[in-house]
């Protein structure tokens, strides 16, 4: 299989208007703070990473984006519309695609029936109205060629894909389905060396389209791949949203630990993280 | 991608035309069948396979087989239910207070008794939704229920016996029993007869008058719940509630409502299985359908569902059901004691779910 080594990084202009906007995010479960006012934003095009440490509060963010909580207190704009989705429905029909860890994929069954799962393309009408295999298989098939994975067959169960290959399948089922913003919840912490460069080929290829693509991950390497800006979230808030160029790997790496203790850290294992 | 994008992945092997037929959920039932006929056309007697003895082993493998593959897309769906023989006895009764004491025309009896089936499918699945208990423990439940209501009720409707006689009478001509008893074709199999391509008594009546009407719902639904199955949308949601749950509800498949819907074609299947056996028989009994839960599950897993769920077909039900009633049946054509019908049973279930297993390990290329 062919993997793209070089990626081209979104050249978004910086006035491009945000898609998606969040300001100020508040969370709060009881009395346990998890986002104490976030701003972040996403631009059509671009690959925003979203970097911390476990417990950073990256999973309730991204939670609060895809409709699944409620802030306590900010705004979203979509759109420029100000938004309040109630559920990760909503926020899939406005155009904010989320994958999650878990992919939402069956094992048992084929990567069409997967791809279509609750989507299916339909013939006929009335009571024949029916589930239209051949064009399923062949858009399947096609979307799936496009990310550069090559199918056995429509048929072939998704139990027998990689972890990389059944990523770029939720990632290209929730492009095919219209995703404006696609959010992907740390695509490669799972993955081999070269499962991961295939996802973050996928990445670049779906950022080529126009989507604007939320990487989380708490790998700095893998976002420096890919991304075009980074923010760094700690203890629930931001610790600032840097460009490309603008900040070394080391850096962004220090942020994410909050700070010195890293350094010396890193100093004492000669480098290696 | 450049257009050299189409060349194969190297590291995976072509598959042979078995490697691909091993992957389909109802191969393990042919094969059954087919051994089953090769070890019953030495062992029995030869009228086994005459028109008269196919017909006589297809009728018992068809009462099954419409709940097997009821319980089948059940199972597919992720979800058990025990009551299924329990549900014969009390659709049975229902459909026979119905007829007897109310004296309704089948119109009314029929889709009557069926909603009442249903409405029990709607309360198994309700429980088993809300409360997330598993569907074993809360269909086991009213395996109970259902029987112990079937024999309150009879002793209540007749005054104190488990029996309720006189369907058969209250019947009589109406126009909608040949469409649940009895035999179809019966002008072309007389016709058959008079040209001599089949067999017939001295009188030259055909001794096969027609094909039983359960055969041909079993077919019917065999074939509906297979189209069902692979060619609609609902039957995607199927394998999608039964294979995971959360991804399917994920991606927008209603797993509530398919479950609910499977548990209310599960009870109607048992239902519509109760009427045709209690018009043919005339009467109905606390009895009818003991243990049919079981053997239902045991057709399902032999065509190839998984216990787990998201797996499995209807066809497969369908030929699972028939190697049952040529079990059945057979073992009467042949010397062998009709005892050993049950240490088969136990054993080709047994095989089945060691050969789903390996499947299913094929399938998801698990290693």
């Amino acid at each position: 299989m062919e993997i793209e080594t070089a990626f081209h990084h979104g050249a978004v202009a910086d006035d491009a208007k945000p898609i998606l906007e969040m300001r100020g995010i508040k969370k709060h479960f009881g009395n346990v703070i998890a986002l104490a006012g976030v701003s972040f934003d996403i631009r059509p095009g671009e690959c925003h990473c979203l970097l911390g440490d476990n417990g950073a509060g990256k999973s309730t963010f991204i939670k609060t984006m895809s409709g699944v909580h409620k802030p306590t207190e900010g705004e979203i704009l979509f759109e420029d519309k100000p938004m309040n989705f109630s559920s990760p429905r909503d926020a899939m029909e406005a155009g904010i695609a989320t994958v999650f860890q878990d992919l939402a994929m069956i094992p048992l069954m084929s990567v069409t029936r997967n791809f279509f799962m609750g989507r299916e393309p339909t013939k006929g009408a009335g009571p024949f109205k029916r589930f239209d295999v051949a064009r399923a298989n062949e858009v399947c098939v096609e979307e799936m060629r496009n990310m550069g994975i090559n199918l056995r067959g429509p048929d072939q169960a998704v139990g027998t894909l990689s972890g990389g290959e059944r990523q770029t399948v939720a990632i290209a089922r929730a492009v095919y389905f219209g995703a404006k913003v696609l959010i992907l919840d740390e695509p490669t912490s799972a993955l081999g060396v070269r499962q991961t460069s295939n996802v973050l080929a996928t990445i670049d290829k779906v950022r080529k389209q126009g989507v604007g693509v939320v990487f989380i991950s708490h790998n700095v390497r893998h976002a420096m791949a890919v991304g075009d800006r980074f923010t760094v979230l700690n203890r629930g808030k931001t610790l600032g949203t840097a460009t490309r160029g603008e900040i070394t790997p080391n850096e962004l790496q220090d942020l994410m630990a909050g700070g010195q203790e890293m350094a010396q850290l890193e100093g004492s294992l000669g480098g290696t993280i | 991608m450049p257009a050299d994008s189409t060349v194969t992945d190297e590291r995976v092997r072509e598959e042979t035309l078995l490697a691909r037929l091993m992957k389909r959920p109802e191969l393990g039932a042919i094969a059954g069948l087919i051994l089953v006929t090769i070890f019953f056309l030495f062992t029995a007697n030869a009228s086994m396979f005459t028109l008269s003895g196919i017909m006589n082993f297809l009728t018992p493998a068809a009462q099954l087989g419409i709940l097997a593959i009821g319980a089948s897309l059940l199972m597919i769906g992720g979800e058990f239910d025990l009551s299924i023989g329990s549900m014969v006895a009390f659709a049975g009764m229902i459909f026979g207070a119905l007829v007897v004491n109310l004296g309704l025309p089948l119109i009314v009896a029929i889709p009557g008794t069926l909603i009442f089936a249903g409405m029990m499918g709607v309360v198994n699945g309700q429980l088993v939704i809300r409360t997330g208990l598993p569907s074993f423990i809360v269909t086991l439940a009213f395996l109970f229920i259902l029987r112990g209501l079937s024999l309150v009720g009879l002793k209540y409707l007749t005054g104190g016996s488990t029996q309720l006689r006189g369907v058969r009478d209250a019947v009589g001509d109406d126009w909608l029993a040949p469409f649940f008893s009895g035999d179809a074709f019966t002008g072309l199999f007389a016709k058959l007869a008079e040209w001599g391509w089949i067999d017939t008594f001295k009188s030259g009546a055909p001794k096969v008058p027609g094909v039983p009407v359960e055969i041909l719902w079993f077919i019917g639904i065999a074939l509906f719940a297979t189209w069902i199955l692979l060619r609609t949308p609902a039957g995607n949601w199927i394998f999608a509630a039964g294979g995971d749950k959360n991804a399917a509800s994920n991606s927008g498949v209603p797993v509530n409502r398919v479950k609910t819907t499977l548990f209310i074609v599960t009870a109607c299947c048992a239902a519509l299985v109760a009427i045709m056996t209690v018009i043919d028989a005339g009467s109905t009994d606390a009895r009818r359908g003991f243990q049919k839960e079981f053997e239902a599950i045991i057709a399902a897993v032999i065509g190839g569902s998984l216990l787990t769920g998201g797996y499995g077909s209807a066809i497969g039900a369908f030929f699972g059901s028939i190697i049952f009633g040529m079990v059945v049946i057979g073992l009467t054509y042949t010397s062998i004691d009709q005892d050993w019908f049950q240490v088969f049973l136990g054993g080709m279930l047994l095989l089945a779910v060691i050969f789903n297993n390996v499947i299913r390990k094929r399938v998801t290329g698990e290693r």
